[in-house]
């Protein structure tokens, strides 16, 4: 594998991340926390994340589906899950779960229901961009930009 | 920014129920020289004051289980602990920030933290050291 012109497209896609919305500064600054002793740092962090936060994301399933509806409980846990997305930089998702709190606090289920549908797109999208960002291959540079290898020797 | 090769001899806590905020922070202290430790509320930060622990910075949360930012400050504050107290939060309404600081705080940040602003307390605690 060309490993110089996979590090390219790994910085294209992580430009792209950031300039499409996917991503804010605060990626930037952890991916300057890293350094020789720590060179997966951020993937690290990701990782944490989306391992600690499918807790959350089950706890507010369950809170969803519980009835009466607790909208404090509720509310609570997604403010713990939007303080994780900030710290990683999620900007996408986090401004998913701004709607959701507006929701809780005017006590509209179905608002939250819904809310919280799109908060999981785009926090299952976000994975698998990073997913590609973190693991640049041919395979996976094929799928993102959804083009053959022939176009990409060109 | 302090060299990442270079210590400040000082030492941090960071209180925070969050553990990648307890990564990211501490990283971001270790980067600038301080040695750090991580604790997940404020019953812990109490306690390991009281095993004979000190420090010159202390990063608070203040939304966290057993014991909150704002209880561990104060019962810190109590005990006579006089390090800087930090407090930190995503909560950004004035009348919550206002209760943080009476309790017992030098300064107050929104998260998420930045390496400059950590810089920026941290120069102030060598300054005024």
């Amino acid at each position: 594998m060309d490993k110089v012109r996979l590090q390219r497209e790994a910085a294209f896609i992580r430009s792209s991340l950031l300039d499409q919305g996917y991503l804010d500064e605060q990626f930037i600054q952890l991916e300057e926390l890293q350094d020789n002793d720590n060179p997966n740092f951020v993937e690290e962090v990701v990782t944490l994340f989306y391992t600690d936060s499918a807790r959350l994301i089950y706890n507010i399933d369950q809170a969803l589906l519980s009835n009466p509806t607790d909208f404090t409980k509720l509310d609570d846990y997604m403010h713990q899950f939007k303080g994780s997305c900030s710290s990683i930089g999620a900007k996408k998702v986090k401004n998913e779960c701004n709607g959701f709190g507006e929701y809780c606090e005017a006590q509209n289920y179905d608002g939250c229901f819904r809310t919280f549908q799109q908060i999981k797109q785009e926090y299952i999208n976000l994975k698998k961009k990073l997913e590609t960002y973190f693991q640049p291959s041919y395979d996976h540079i094929y799928a993102y930009y959804l083009i053959s290898p022939y176009d990409l020797m060109r | 920014m302090t060299s990442r090769n270079l210590s400040t001899q000082l030492r941090a806590l960071v209180v925070d129920d969050n553990m990648i905020n307890r990564k990211i922070h501490q990283k971001m202290l270790n980067g600038l020289g301080v040695e750090c430790m991580g604790v997940a509320n404020g019953k812990e930060a109490v306690d390991v004051h009281g095993y004979g622990q000190s420090f010159d910075l202390i990063l608070m949360d203040k939304d966290m289980p057993i014991m909150n930012g704002i209880e561990a400050t104060k019962k810190l504050r109590s005990m006579g602990i006089c390090s800087m107290i930090v407090g930190v939060s995503s909560r950004s309404m004035d009348v919550e920030i206002r209760e943080f600081m009476e309790a017992g705080l030098n300064d107050y940040h929104e998260k998420p933290l930045t390496t400059a602003k950590l810089a920026s307390i941290i120069h102030h605690i060598i300054n005024t050291k």
